[in-house]
């Protein structure tokens, strides 16, 4: 009797958690406060200032999303997730949606039942050495010890590396990134291997960061984006064409700055669409004409965010490369907004 | 002529000579502990000289220190011109400039008055069961606290936790009206009073009074409590459930009763069987999914009742130890009293016992304490899980010692705290002569 009791709760629940998916748009509008998944710290990406502010590249995706929705970037509510808490809090409808540096795979798509809705940043693993050690190439590493972190898609793209070019190593396994870079400091490795973007953070805290190099050498492909889960269209639609609108508005040079100067009216009429000045995207998304011109104003458009956040004029200093717009060499492309 | 004074022998005392210079003071203490063997000696030497260089080691980072600095290459840029190209220094400067954050999260700066007072109260509400000499009125402030608390820290309308201890006071009540009956059958009517009221009298009582008399605090939510009033809030509310829980599953487990004795046993095995981090998971994960979308199950809470959980489980064990350890004739001259159960165990049996485990009461106390850190793996920002947060912005990547020196030196004041307290009691209660 009992126990039929706590199966028909369950049951009950996950049918009612099956019929609140449905309209995530209208659930996040309702509550006024769009509940978004980052990380519990990463650089540049994410992490709480002195004031308690979150800022970072994945934080400015949460607010232009929230800006566009709810017409006001400051409503959004952090949730901080750890690396084996993110899918879940996506999955049971804690958050919202998930900016959170997680890298596009198959079986995430496919098998976790997300749906990824843009890429917003293209990373790759790459290595870091002292100058000292003379190496200028990642296949010059023959039977170098290697600090890297345990469980994570990085240990195993760095067995594939080695064992495809026939080369040795000796792995010094860390636990965390702030581990990794005492022991990489300390000496008791040669190389250390992450993200090329956590290399070039990690080199930016250094004492002397002339001393380490980051080798040209890119082993695997690491495309970070946000997701929400699968089977809401609309709100997939929402947060696609948000990430969308920032690169797009890049590409048609629309900045913070002169936002306000280009949606009077211009005569590009690209330009109009998106800042709702020529009406009607607006309504077919299930917001309102100047949805997309919130979304760009409140954090600058993609090359704002990415230079405020990642760029060179920040501490960790990475240069565009393969996030540079398709017309500069790069992989960064939005479909037309018409 | 016995008054005569015999020549050959003295009047006065001699004045007592100083005695040699190395029978006095440090040099006869290291003489007699330090060098009282050339074994000794070699080991004192070779000592020394580790701690000499440990020293030289870390006494320049220390005098070195930084305390006002707005990031790390800022802090390494004022070593550097203060004391040379070269030289290496502790950055405090983090956590002078984290201060707040570490000790409460996102909390309301405008808050931090309500978090203080409730650490305040905290303190005196525990002092009377601490202490025989405070004055005994003050365990009134004991039983109210854990409503005052709730509400200075989360916030919302005075009427909530007044309407939930109302609960507690109709149970009592009629538990009184009953015990005259059967003390089983009181327990019984004051739990399913307190429960009827909580289910259907409170909502209407907090929703009247609100709006009779509106006294609310701004409420905060349970994902801005962080840093180290997280880390208390778990710990305390963990501390002072886990123990009445595990004396009642020590005693289950003692029962002669069968359901009783099973349901104890098994909960014991099976909680002991699990490690904490998995009881985590399920709270922060797998309860999401069974619960109703929307349903406002705090974290926080959820946290707290699973570190009781466990936390009751070893307290259990321990105490049952404490039962074991008392002579049968305890009980036996328990019953030839004629005192029922509960009268025995609250007279007789529970000081004694509880008395035998103080150390390893305390022992888990403080093991709890130190597994609320544990949380930083569901995602909740305590002391541990700030670091990594720190650490990720772009003025402190790349600090390390500091933030964790700071972290490890708050938790041993708690930890020695209370295990100076432990040592205090068992000398208090020490009550056989040797």
């Amino acid at each position: 009797m009992k126990k039929s009791v706590i199966l028909g709760m369950a049951g009950a629940a996950c049918l009612a958690a099956g019929m609140a998916t449905a309209g995530t748009l209208d659930e996040v509008k309702q509550r006024g406060e769009l509940n978004c998944g980052v990380t519990t710290g990463l650089a540049g990406f994410a992490a709480p200032d002195a004031n308690g502010v979150w800022q970072g590249f994945d934080v400015d995706y949460c607010r232009a999303v929230a800006a566009a929705v709810l017409g006001d970037p400051t409503k959004v509510k952090f949730v901080p997730t750890t690396g084996q808490t993110r899918f879940t809090a996506l999955a049971s409808g804690e958050v919202d949606m998930l900016a959170r540096n997680t890298t596009w795979t198959f079986s995430r798509d496919v098998d976790l039942k997300f749906t990824f809705v843009a890429i917003n940043y293209y990373d790759g693993q790459g290595f870091m050495v002292p100058k000292a050690l003379g190496v200028s190439s990642a296949k010059e590493l023959d039977g170098a010890t290697v600090c890297i972190q345990t469980g994570t898609t990085t240990e195993l793209n760095l067995a594939d590396y080695f064992k495809a070019n026939n080369m040795k190593y000796d792995p010094v396994p860390i636990e965390t990134n702030a581990e990794g870079q005492q022991q990489f400091l300390a000496g008791a490795c040669d190389v250390y291997t992450t993200d090329r973007s956590g290399l070039a953070a990690t080199r930016a805290t250094f004492a002397k960061p002339d001393d380490y190099v980051v080798l040209p050498e890119v082993i695997s492909k690491e495309p970070l984006g946000p997701l929400v889960r699968q089977g809401d269209d609309q709100w997939a639609d929402v947060v696609r064409w948000v990430a969308n609108s920032l690169v797009e508005a890049e590409d048609l040079g629309i900045t913070s700055a002169n936002i306000e100067e280009l949606s009077k009216g211009t005569n590009n009429p690209e330009i109009n669409r998106i800042l709702g000045t020529d009406g009607g995207l607006g309504k077919m998304l299930g917001l309102d004409d100047a949805w997309a011109k919130r979304a760009i104003a409140a954090n600058g458009n993609y090359g704002e965010i990415f230079a405020a956040n990642l760029g060179e004029s920040t501490p960790i200093g990475l240069a565009r490369g393969l996030n540079a717009l398709w017309t500069h060499g790069g992989l960064q492309y939005s479909p037309p907004f018409r | 002529m016995t008054d005569q004074p015999l020549q050959y022998v003295r009047t006065e005392m001699l004045e007592a000579k100083a005695p040699p210079s190395f029978q006095i003071g440090p040099l006869r203490w290291a003489r007699e502990n330090l060098f009282s063997g050339w074994l000794n000696s070699l080991l004192t030497l070779v000592s020394l000289y580790v701690i000499l260089t440990l020293l030289a080691g870390v006494a320049p980072w220390f005098g070195h220190t930084v305390w006002n600095a707005g990031s790390l290459s800022e802090c390494r840029k004022i070593i550097h011109s203060d004391f040379g190209p070269n030289a290496d220094g502790a950055c405090f400067a983090v956590i002078h400039e984290r201060w707040n954050q570490l000790l409460y999260g996102f909390y309301p700066v405008e808050g931090y008055w309500r978090a203080n007072l409730a650490l305040v109260g905290m303190l005196l509400a525990i002092a009377p069961i601490l202490f025989s000499q405070v004055p005994r009125k003050l365990l009134w402030l004991s039983a109210l606290y854990p409503f005052l608390g709730f509400w200075l820290i989360w916030g919302g309308s005075l009427w909530f936790p007044i309407s939930a201890l109302l609960g507690f006071v109709v149970g009592g009540i009629a538990f009184r009206l009953m015990v005259e009956k059967s003390t089983v059958l009181a327990a019984a009517a004051g739990f399913v009073v307190a429960w009827l009221w909580w289910f259907f009298a409170a909502g209407p009582v907090d929703e009247g009074l609100s709006a009779v008399l509106p006294i609310a605090l701004e409420s905060v939510q349970s994902r801005d409590v962080g840093g180290f009033l997280l880390s208390i809030i778990i710990g305390i509310s963990g501390i002072t459930l886990s123990l009445p829980l595990g004396v009642l599953l020590a005693l289950g487990r003692q029962s002669n009763m069968f359901f009783i004795r099973t349901v104890s046993v098994g909960f014991i095995e099976f909680i002991r069987g699990v490690p904490l981090i998995t009881l985590l998971f399920t709270a922060s994960l797998l309860l999401n999914y069974f619960l109703p979308p929307g349903t406002n199950f705090d974290l926080i809470l959820r946290v707290v009742i699973m570190v009781t959980l466990f936390a009751a489980a070893y307290m259990a064990e321990v105490i049952r130890g404490g039962l074991a350890a008392l002579p049968r004739g305890q009980y036996e001259a328990a019953d030839a009293l004629g005192l029922d159960y509960w009268m025995a165990q609250r007279l007789i049996i529970m000081p004694q016992a509880l008395k035998i485990s103080i150390p390893g009461i305390v022992n888990t106390f403080i093991g709890l304490f130190k597994d609320t850190t544990l949380v930083v793996f569901i995602g909740l920002l305590d002391p541990i899980g700030f670091i990594n947060a720190i650490r990720a912005t772009s003025d402190w990547n790349g600090i390390y010692w500091e933030l964790y020196i700071f972290v490890g030196a708050l938790f041993f004041v708690f930890c020695y705290g209370m295990s100076k307290y432990s040592m205090y009691l068992e000398r208090k209660l020490q009550t056989d002569h040797h």
